[in-house]
């Protein structure tokens, strides 16, 4: 390669004799300019690079430096530096560039020898040879080129007697084009040959046991002619001396995707093949994606980043879970997600941990709204539970990367790793970044295989469609998953949870022997969630805090796992306190928590603010031969939401209103319930008034079974509530009771009807 | 450790070694000085994740990146206290730098071939693999560590 002259200053499709293709050898003779040139070591050249590339780390180094401090009297002179730097950085990238017609120089006389050979004729035309490639990649290329181009003039050309008798001229046609297209050089090879016969490489992959039959059937024509890519694959009749030996095109792809190429290939069978090759600039300096996941820092080159996504944990995007495997809505299409701190095996953290793992010096509440979802408190951590999805393709495959944080993108020369760690296929190599340090640089590829089990978008969505088909027929409820001192996760319905909070021992205090932490300027009594859990020093405890008007009660718990929407199927019904039994969640038997039990336990006093409040249980409802409709009313959307599952899970279909009035405008509109639920202590009408309504209206509702749910469950209140018409009166947080006196009306209804 | 300076004559001279000594978990090693390219304190180091348990990280020594091999994990020692700081020293291996991660550098001796001796039959077959020999010292022992087999034992 010559160091000083101009190489842009060679006419176009001057095709050179070079005693050595490493180097450029320009002679004044050839050159009728005046350019005088002088021949460099490639060494010289290659050790130039190298400091060039320090250079380029250190001006960073620099620059980082100075960006963190104010004006100083560097600032000026750093600038100048830089410049330099950077116009001393591409006149060296320069030295390296190439004329791509350096690595099919001998392509002409192949194919001479070729045609005589084959006995066929066969013309070569190149266009582009000037077009500079990074000496690097060019000698990556010029195997897989000479090969390629004796594969089309063997394969891809006919006879001249085959070629007339198809109607094309006695001489074939090779093409050689190569051009620059947005930072990637495209080099085409192409030719009018007879193209790939889809038969025989249908043959081929069937002798070969690639594929049965009816999977062949099934290919597109796409799809058949990749096979040619397979490793042991040819399609030539016989073996020649020129090609058919079955090494090749594997090896080509090969050698291309390891310079971050990649190689696609278009044939008419008749008509000839066309394979464009498309190959980065330049290896040596590329700009890169700093990102972190789990703690550590990593780059990934710009040129496999497709985009960038933030979610948060709240809003329209966040990311959900089919069967524990993350995917992302990507306008409208969903996209499988890698969390690239699990892949590279720094933790097993779920999101939503990763979201509490927040410094415990801040307050780091997080709120859940009534639809599950969380929201934050505190606006200054909202950065910190964000998270961001790298998309990013992958032969076909598209795929989001989950990562803490982005930080910036930085030029970084790319330097091979140690020989021992050539083994972990994740890493393309790693460097050194403005700050000194030295970071990992991802490959895509890697990532992909490791997880092993990315399906490609198509097989992907079909799932989703079952699975949203499966979700559209059976309803789902949010659950929160969490563990405790036994191995079997428990869940709670995700509506009840008001908060999630991490308390520490030096919080708890402790009032007439009850466990209590001052939350919120007020105290809220916490009970462990079982005798298993303790609370030690050194580690904070999750906090399930259920909270109702002014009153909060906390249960401590080990470890919160995950949330997860699932249809909520109680399959075994359990006598154990605090549990209303197992169901499958998460192909996990899970116990379902009992929230009213340890409401009850906690605060005798909890259900006194409200009134009665429905609470149909699992009853013998379900023996029915259609699910008995149930009405709830109760002002307390925490009862609401408490009591929904709770009656739902004992066959009860429910309807849960907040106000009476609403109650009464369904009756007026003639639905019709098989029992209705309601509070008492509720604001503008109360349960009493309610009944007073429904029963002397003489509407529809007139003779269905009343049941009145209230924490004052005086005999007075009792005989009030008979005679405005409730059937019964039941205490608000006696679950059992409800259930029996649910159906204990059924059965009395069905004996007196 | 015993300083067993040799005269300085000539025959000596070419029956003679300089090595580099340092300890890890109390024991003594020496590893030719001719090898070593550098002596460190303790550096920053960047976790390569799925790496083998002795890869320590890498590290970046003026512009060049040195993986960083954990030598107790080599030879099979438990972790060290994360409160005492630690020394490496830098060899090159095959064109490329590794930094040796030990407890603290001790000096460079000067050593006759005459009192090396094999290793020992009864030494521990992880420990035997990696040491090249035994010099008696006046009060030590130094093993001598072979930094090749070292390296080449570490897979990725």
């Amino acid at each position: 390669m010559d160091g000083i002259d101009n190489p842009s200053d060679q006419p176009a499709k001057q095709v050179q004799s070079k005693p050595k293709p490493k180097k450029k050898d320009k002679t004044t003779a050839t050159k009728p300019k005046t350019t005088q040139t002088l021949r460099v070591n490639v060494d010289v050249l290659e050790d130039l690079m190298t400091m060039v590339s320090e250079l380029v780390l250190t001006r960073n180094q620099l620059l980082q430096i100075s960006r963190a401090h104010e004006e100083t009297e560097f600032s000026i002179p750093l600038q100048r530096l830089s410049h330099v730097v950077s116009e001393l950085q591409e006149g060296v990238m320069k030295t390296r560039m190439q004329p791509v017609g350096n690595a099919w120089s001998k392509l002409p006389r192949i194919i001479r020898d070729l045609s005589i050979d084959l006995d066929k004729k066969i013309d070569l035309v190149m266009t582009g040879n000037e077009t500079e490639l990074d000496r690097q990649v060019l000698e990556m290329i010029k195997d897989p080129l000479t090969h390629m181009v004796r594969n089309s003039g063997d394969h891809g050309i006919e006879t001249p007697a085959e070629r007339v008798a198809a109607g094309k001229q006695e001489t074939g046609t090779i093409r050689l084009d190569a051009f620059h297209e947005g930072g990637h050089i495209i080099i085409r090879i192409s030719d009018d040959g007879k193209g790939l016969s889809d038969d025989k490489i249908k043959e081929k992959i069937y002798n070969n046991g690639l594929a049965t039959q009816e999977e062949i059937d099934e290919m597109s024509k796409q799809q058949i002619h990749q096979f040619i890519f397979a490793a042991g694959f040819s399609t030539a009749a016989a073996v020649t001396s020129v090609s058919g030996r079955g090494v090749g095109m594997d090896v080509v792809r090969t050698n291309i995707e390891k310079i971050g190429g990649s190689i696609e290939l278009k044939s008419d069978e008749g008509k000839g093949s066309t394979f464009t090759i498309k190959i980065p600039l330049t290896l040596a300096i590329v700009s890169a994606l700093v990102v972190e996941a789990g703690g550590e820092r990593f780059a990934i080159p710009q040129l496999a980043v497709r985009e960038l996504v933030m979610v948060s944990e709240h809003g329209d995007s966040r990311v959900e879970y089919i069967k524990g495997s993350p995917v992302f809505r990507l306008r409208d299409r969903l996209l499988p997600l890698v969390s690239l701190s699990n892949v590279l095996g720094l933790s097993e953290k779920e999101l939503l941990q990763e979201v509490k793992a927040v410094d415990e010096d801040i307050e780091d509440t997080i709120n859940l709204d009534s639809d599950g979802k969380i929201i934050t408190k505190d606006s200054d951590d909202q950065e910190k539970n964000n998270l961001y999805l790298i998309i990013t393709e992958v032969s076909g495959y598209v795929f989001g990367i989950i990562v803490d944080r982005v930080f910036d993108t930085e030029e970084i020369v790319v330097k091979p790793v140690a020989e021992m760690l050539k083994g972990l296929t994740i890493f393309s190599g790693n460097t050194i970044l403005g700050d000194g340090s030295v970071i990992m640089i991802l490959d895509p590829n890697g990532i992909a295989n490791a997880t092993g089990n990315i399906t490609s978008t198509d097989e992907f969505n079909e799932a989703n469609e079952q699975n949203q088909r499966k979700s559209t027929s059976e309803k789902e409820t949010s659950l929160l998953l969490f563990s405790t001192g036994d191995k079997t996760p428990k869940a709670v319905p995700l509506a009840l949870v008001a908060r999630l909070e991490n308390i520490n021992s030096a919080d708890i205090e402790y009032s007439s022997g009850q466990m209590t932490t001052q939350y919120r300027g007020a105290l809220m009594p916490l009970v462990p969630f079982d005798t298993t859990i303790t609370v030690n020093d050194e580690k904070s405890k999750p906090v399930l805090v259920f909270s109702d008007k002014e009153q909060s009660l906390g249960i401590i718990v080990d470890d919160i796992v995950d949330i997860i929407d699932e249809h909520l199927d109680i399959q075994l019904s359990t006598q154990k306190n605090g549990l209303l039994g197992s169901a499958i969640i998460n192909g996990i038997a899970t116990d379902v928590v009992d929230i009213a039990h340890f409401l009850e336990n906690a605060k005798h006093d909890w259900f006194k603010d409200h009134g009665d409040s429905p609470y149909i249980s699992s009853s013998d409802g379900g023996n029915n031969d259609h699910k008995k409709k149930l009405l709830l009313i109760d002002d307390s959307s925490f009862f609401r939401n408490m009591l929904t599952p709770l009656l739902s899970m004992a066959g009860y279909d429910v309807t849960s209103l907040e106000k009476p009035s609403e109650a009464l405008q369904m009756c007026e509109e003639g639905v019709i319930f098989d029992v209705i639920v309601s509070d008492i202590e509720m604001p503008n009408m109360n349960g009493f008034e309610f009944a007073q309504h429904v029963k002397s209206d003489g509407g529809i509702w007139a003779d269905t079974p009343m049941i009145a749910l209230s924490s004052h469950a005086t005999p007075q209140d009792i005989e009030r509530g008979t005679q405005v018409g409730f059937s019964n009166y039941v205490a608000k947080f006696d679950k059992d009771t409800l259930l029996n006196t649910l159906s204990q009306t059924f059965t009395e209804n069905k004996t007196t009807g | 450790m015993a300083k067993t300076e040799t005269d300085t004559d000539e025959y000596i001279n070419a029956m003679s070694e300089d090595f580099l000594t340092f300890i890890v978990d109390g024991q003594s090693f020496g590893i030719p000085v001719l090898q070593v390219q550098d002596v460190l304190s303790e550096q920053p180091v960047t976790k390569i994740p799925l790496s083998s348990p002795e890869v320590e990280g890498s590290l970046n020594l003026r512009g060049r990146i040195v993986t960083a091999i954990n030598v107790r994990e080599c030879l099979s020692i438990s972790k060290r206290d994360s409160d005492k700081s630690n020394m490496s020293v830098v060899v090159e291996h095959n064109d490329e730098l590794f930094s040796l991660i030990i407890d603290s550098v001790g000096e460079v001796l000067r050593l006759t071939k005459t009192d090396f001796e094999k290793n020992p039959g009864t030494l521990d077959p992880a420990w035997k693999d990696l040491s090249a020999g035994i010099f008696q010292l006046k009060d030590d022992l130094l093993i001598i560590m072979d930094v090749s087999k070292l390296l080449e034992n570490i897979k990725s």
